[in-house]
């Protein structure tokens, strides 16, 4: 065709690209039916059996319902549940408002401190909450002599714990608003007032529930809060952990963790209802809506994010306050030696060091594994079969609370039958817990960087004769790399803050920080928890940073095709 | 295909006769059949495609092109029928053993690779000297005229000079058919007529055989040997441009390609056909002519009436109101009704010089013929073609 | 994309390598114990010096937790040996069959209380426990009360809400106080007691030492908790009176035993062998103010200087055999008013 004419031969493949492709999503189902499905089918048949293994049929959910106990729980967590969920959402919705609706100053700065709860184990509200309200706490007579082991100190915990995921909902929500109805509204002569019902909160409605649902299914299916400030008050959660780690009582705790499931299921159904509709409600044509400067508004709006974001980085900071405290109330001298975690824990340092390994090890399995999975599922035409239920399993854990997805574990892993019990109680085994767990989310991330880029590259290759993996490698990677640190980042913290999922799976010498946590507060030693807890937030904080510098390197020059 | 009468012509038969040409056929399609769902997208497709042909396949969205174009690339896979590029049955293959390049309207030039880097993309692979890739992308920059480009990022190219560079990257492997997916619709006007020139010019230099996907009938006419005219999953017509153009095969393709003013008519005996209280006089054609009375559409393309010199024995001639004139530019397009048959209505073009020799003007009287040779005759369906005449 | 299944493979492989690398050379032991906390390193270190190639994994959680893992367990175990149980838990044990017959050498040495007299030799004693009261005097004055000096006095109305007590399904010092009241005061009147305390009572904690930290932190007015803990925080400073009532208390003695099914029996052996030692004992003596070697005292600081007399006759089968019972019934009167309380 020209001088230089192209002679080399394709390379003969052993390994063509639709038996590779065939082969990964395989694979990929193996490994999500192993780590997802089976585990919540071991949980699901147990609640069925007895003490001995019998089928029973109902009899376990019958004794469940016959046990007072166990039903007030049920009853317990519902209550906290909307109780929290109704004091966050307006609370939530405010700040979030603020941060879109006004021109306020450092808005920036407001929206970092909202989401400071995230790097943080849950645990630890509730041990700030104990040294401020607690029977010796410095604001002791704010609660008018109630207590603040009980449903206060839950919901209390919960607020500061479930404010960012609710902020963030919202902060999006408001985010989306059309500026030509403001202006329709305006031109009108429409009071302000007015205006915020019928334009603004009917914009952020959607918002409103699927934050409203967020919330409700986070605190229902949180654990650590109601282990250390929960007092005699018991919750599904702390159900589930006194039947399976105080009296092993698996049939019980396996039907808790069905009861558990229950709610979060719904909240999902809901949710995704919810989205789906809102995508219609969405128009291409919107005008981002810019607010006005108003002296008045806004100096109100940032007194209120003063009081929020101050509240939230106090309780933060009580807890790491008291942790270099000596002998709370009697000694407030400094000291370092609630660090010494040897001194309250057998493992000492150890639960941090196994903490960051399996962050670590969730972060590097799991963000090529998330990646590619979503690519093969996204980009690659092999086994559509395979690639439906891989995509069923992927979306499969966010609407499995933690807890659920660990008994789980438990009776799948631990099963005298199951050759992978050699995994139990390994890193490994929480590692893959905590890919499991948070999977979901990490994999949207990926599908949606994904859907970003031109679904011909692929096509392309192939005509290029080029394998399918070879412009993964080259092309989609590099493209997706900031969704893929998002992915990892997400990962890791997670990981290293989650203690509902794991505490059933820890073994010998593979103790994690959020575990240790939760014992040294049962033994007692809430200064060392405070401390412990500590060090999660530095790193998880320490490694957000990171994440952000990266993406400003990625973003900055290294990248200039990345231009606009 | 010179015969306007054969309404239905024998299965298989058509695309057939019209298909095959003389050279050896590079692409042979045979019967293919793609279904999603219970949409039928591709409808027993027969096509055969010579080496070194330019081919483009028209028609508007959902015809099935794109599908057809997908599935001859192995990217989509067919459920019926085969697949043979340069005599070896692809049915089965895998993109990559089919031997193709291509190219999108959305370009899909890879965001973090340089120029050069793009071009190469398939080179690199291939186990090639460093030097010999670096030649090679050279010289297809050259060849689309990008030679001082190579180290640019796609974003720092405008969008004519990305397709250039997609092209480019296409070429590159040297295949033995090169597919354009709707090459040109994400570009301005001027720049899209520009590089249909181009690609055409390309094309014949380097002697590929090409099949281009477009819904532009205007692009298709200018730039293919051989038009494949597609509507729900079947091929209408496959023929020259001047013969889509001309005659077309179904009141569908008339429509579709360039502008037709349709007739309800009926046959009034050999060459006669009745459109409302007027008789026309058609071509008879070879075939026989269809029956008394059988319903038909007659097509009339606007540049065919006739306005200068017609007398009153001319055939087809009668007295036509000018109610409308709709300025185009070199010409306009006139809207006339026949002065002695209310609601006969029917386009005509005139250029700027007619218009200004003869003082054509809204409300004018105009003697005009139908000249029998232009009058296509077509059977009456509803379900498919043309939706009659204007207004 | 192949570079990274390389690297998930090392680093899976380096996720199982840590935890294998040593046991080419040293046996691992698993051992499920209820120890304190800070007695692990300690008695690890020193299993590790006395029984050479032997490598200590503790397993450790409340006495509760334990038992009922080592149940749940029963089918497929985990756990070499036990180690620092309470006995009553053990003699549950030996009922179901789930331990290793063994004589410890030289364990005829130890006093007889701490001794399986009953064949099969199944368990050899270590030391004891007591419950105790840990008395906050600052959060006492206060809260206008005195210290108490019998059970009856923790059901004085002052104390509502400010008392703290283990929880028996979980801690072992939650589950002997309450077979001694039941014991001491005999069924009727013992749950009755426990009625009234229930009023006063806060929280129910995980662990038995828990109470006795959250008096001492002024959390709560008294905690009802493991003797060691109370010596030891009121050495470290904190405001309260480690009380034994005059009418005795409750003890439970913490025990080893090898579990049946081990895969490393020898070194199991050994360990208990060590376990009966003077020296072992020296080292519990640290921790604990009653060991099982006779002759060996080391009553820490502030520890109750009439702990040994006040000891109140404890029958280990017993507590053995009623366990499941008496967690039941304290499980149906005081789990299900789970409304908070002051």
């Amino acid at each position: 065709m020209s001088a230089t004419t192209v002679t080399a031969a394709p390379p003969r493949r052993l390994l063509t690209e639709e038996r590779v492709a065939t082969g990964l999503v395989g694979l990929l189902c193996l490994l999500l039916l192993l780590a997802i499905a089976l585990p919540l089918w071991a949980l699901l048949s147990k609640s069925f059996l007895d003490d001995q293994g019998r089928f029973v049929g109902l009899a376990n959910y019958a004794r469940y319902f016959a046990t007072p106990v166990l039903v007030q729980s049920l009853l317990n967590s519902l209550f906290v549940a909307t109780l929290a969920t109704t004091i966050v959402i307006p609370l939530a919705f405010l700040y979030a408002y603020a941060l879109t609706r006004s021109r306020m100053p450092a808005k920036g700065l407001f929206y970092a401190l909202a989401l400071l709860p995230i790097f943080a184990p849950s645990l630890l509200p509730a041990l700030s909450l104990v040294y401020i309200f607690g029977n010796q706490g410095f604001l002791k007579d704010l609660l008018f002599g109630a207590s603040i082991y009980g449903p206060i100190g839950i919901v209390m915990a919960q607020v500061f714990y479930c404010l960012p995921h609710a902020t963030m909902i919202l902060v999006a929500a408001l985010g989306l608003a059309d500026g030509r109805l403001y202006e329709a509204a305006k031109s009108l002569g429409t009071t302000r007032w007015r205006m915020f019902r019928t334009v603004t909160l009917p914009g952020a409605q959607y918002g409103l529930v699927s934050a409203a649902v967020v919330v409700f299914t986070l605190v229902i299916t949180d654990f650590g809060i109601a282990k250390v400030i929960g007092g005699q008050f018991n919750v599904l959660a702390t159900d589930a952990y006194k039947q399976v780690v105080g009296q092993q009582n698996f049939a019980m705790g396996a039907v808790v963790g069905m009861v558990l499931l229950v709610p979060a299921v719904l909240a999902f159904f809901v949710d995704r209802l919810l989205r789906r509709r809102q995508v219609a409600l969405l128009s291409a044509r919107a005008v981002p809506y810019a607010p006005q400067p108003e002296r008045r508004r806004d100096l109100l709006l940032l007194g209120y994010c003063i009081l929020v974001g101050g509240l939230v980085a106090a309780v933060l900071g009580v807890a790491v306050w008291a942790s270099f405290i000596r002998y709370w109330p009697y000694n407030l001298s400094f000291t370092l030696a609630n660090y010494a975690f040897a001194e309250f824990d057998p493992d000492g340092w150890q639960p941090y060091l196994n903490s960051l390994w399996v962050a670590g090890l969730t972060a590097a399995i799991g963000t090529p594994l998330v990646f590619v999975g979503a690519y093969l599922l996204e980009k690659t035409r092999a086994v559509p079969l395979g690639r439906a239920l891989a995509q069923l399993l992927a979306m499969l854990p966010m609407a499995v609370p933690g807890m659920v997805l660990g008994l789980g574990y438990v009776f799948f892993f631990n099963a005298p039958w199951n050759p992978l019990g050699i995994l139990y109680g390994t890193v490994a085994i929480l590692a893959l817990n905590c890919l499991a767990h948070f999977y979901t989310v990490a994999h949207i991330t990926a599908v949606t960087a994904l859907k970003q880029i031109d679904g011909e590259f692929e096509a392309v290759s192939a005509s290029l004769q080029v394998p399918f993996w070879v412009t993964l490698r080259r092309v989609t990677v590099p493209i997706c790399l900031p969704a893929i640190l998002d992915i990892a980042v997400y990962l890791f913290v997670n990981a290293l803050t989650t203690v509902s999922a794991v505490i059933f799976l820890y073994g010998p010498g593979t103790k994690l920080a959020s575990i240790a946590i939760v014992h040294m507060d049962e033994a007692g030693a809430i200064a060392a928890a405070a401390a412990m807890a500590t060090c999660i937030v530095a790193t998880a904080i320490g490694v957000k940073l990171l994440h952000l510098l990266l993406d400003a390197v990625l973003f900055g020059r290294a990248q200039r095709w990345r231009a606009r | 295909m010179t015969t306007a009468f054969r309404f239905e012509p024998p299965a298989g038969e058509m695309p057939a006769a019209a298909g095959r040409t003389a050279a050896p056929a590079f692409l042979r399609v045979r019967s293919l059949t793609r279904r999603f769902g219970s949409f039928t997208a591709l409808d027993r497709i027969d096509l055969e495609v010579a080496r070194g042909e330019f081919v483009c396949f028209l028609g508007p969205s959902g015809c099935g092109k794109t599908t057809l174009l997908r599935t001859i690339a192995g990217l989509d896979r067919q459920d019926e029928g085969s697949i043979e590029i340069g005599g070896r049955d692809v049915s089965t293959a895998p993109p990559a053993d089919r031997d193709f390049g291509i190219v999108f309207q959305s370009y899909a030039l890879f965001p973090n690779l340089t120029v050069t880097d793009n071009v190469g993309y398939g080179l690199v692979n291939r186990r090639m000297p460093r030097a010999a890739i670096a030649a090679r992308v050279a010289e297809l920059l050259r060849l689309v005229g990008l030679p001082d480009q190579g180290r640019k990022f796609p974003v720092q190219l405008s969008g004519g000079q990305q397709q250039r560079v997609a092209l480019a990257r296409a070429l590159a492997t040297s295949p033995g058919l090169l597919l354009l997916d709707e090459p040109l619709s994400a570009l301005d006007a001027r720049v899209r007529l520009h590089l249909r020139e181009e690609i055409r010019a390309l094309q014949r230099r380097l002697g590929v055989t090409t099949i281009m996907v477009t819904h532009d009938q205007e692009e298709a006419l200018a730039m293919a040997d051989r038009i494949v005219v597609m509507n729900h999953g079947v091929i209408e017509q496959i023929g020259t441009p001047e013969e889509i153009y001309r005659r077309p095969a179904s009141a569908f393709v008339a429509d579709f390609v360039g502008t037709m003013t349709f007739f309800e008519a009926t046959a009034a005996g050999p060459g006669q056909v009745r459109v409302g209280t007027r008789g026309l006089r058609v071509d008879a054609g070879a075939t026989g002519f269809p029956a008394d009375g059988t319903p038909l559409r007659l097509g009339l393309r606007p540049e065919e009436v006739r306005i200068r010199g017609v007398t009153t024995g001319d055939d087809n001639a009668f007295e036509a109101l000018v109610e409308d004139l709709e300025f185009l530019g070199p010409f306009c397009r006139a809207r006339l009704s026949a002065r002695d048959a209310p609601g006969f209505e029917l386009l005509a073009d005139f250029s700027a010089n007619l218009m200004r020799d003869l003082d054509i003007a809204c409300g004018a009287v105009l003697r005009i013929a139908l000249p029998p040779g232009s009058l296509r005759v077509f059977p009456r369906r509803d379900d498919r073609g043309g939706n009659g005449a204007p207004a | 994309m192949r570079r990274w299944l390389l690297a998930a493979g090392a680093a899976l492989a380096l996720a199982f390598g840590s935890g294998t690398a040593d046991a080419q050379t040293r046996t691992r032991v698993t051992i499920y114990t209820a120890l304190e906390n800070e007695q692990l390193a300690p008695f690890k270190q020193a299993i590790e010096a006395a029984v050479p190639g032997v490598e200590v994994v503790w397993v450790r959680d409340s006495t509760g937790v334990i038992t009922a893992r080592i149940l749940a367990e029963r089918e497929n175990p985990r756990a070499d040996m036990i180690m620092g149980l309470a006995a009553s838990s053990l003699l549950l044990f030996e009922g179901m069959n789930l331990l290793e017959p063994y004589t410890p050498a030289g364990a005829e040495a130890l006093k007889p209380a701490f001794r399986d007299t009953t064949p099969p030799v199944t368990w050899t004693g270590m030391d004891a426990f007591l419950g105790v009261i840990c008395y906050n005097t600052v959060e006492g004055r206060r809260a206008n009360t005195t210290a108490p000096t019998s059970w009856r006095d923790l059901t004085r109305p002052e104390f509502r809400g400010r008392l703290v007590m283990p929880h028996p399904a979980s801690s072992g010092t939650g589950y002997l106080m309450v077979a001694m009241w039941l014991q001491m005061m005999g069924e009727e009147q013992g749950w009755r007691f426990m009625d009234a305390l229930h009023e006063n009572m806060a929280v129910y904690t995980h662990s038995g030492s828990a109470p006795c930290v959250q008096a001492a932190r002024g959390e709560r007015v008294a905690g009802i908790s493991l003797d060691m803990r109370g010596a030891r925080e009121r050495t470290q400073g904190a405001p309260i009176e480690v009380i034994i009532p005059a009418e005795g208390t409750g003890w439970d003695m913490e025990a080893v035993s090898i579990v049946r099914g081990t895969r490393n029996l020898d070194a199991a052996r050994r360990i208990a062998d060590w376990a009966a030692t003077r020296g072992a004992n020296e080292l519990y003596s640290r921790f604990y103010a009653v060991v099982a070697f006779p002759g060996v005292t080391n009553t820490p600081p502030n520890y109750p200087a009439n702990a040994e007399e006040r000891m109140f006759r404890n029958d280990f089968t017993w507590m053995a055999q009623n366990r499941e019972r008496i967690l039941a019934e304290w499980s149906r009167r005081y789990e299900s008013k789970a409304a908070p309380r002051n």
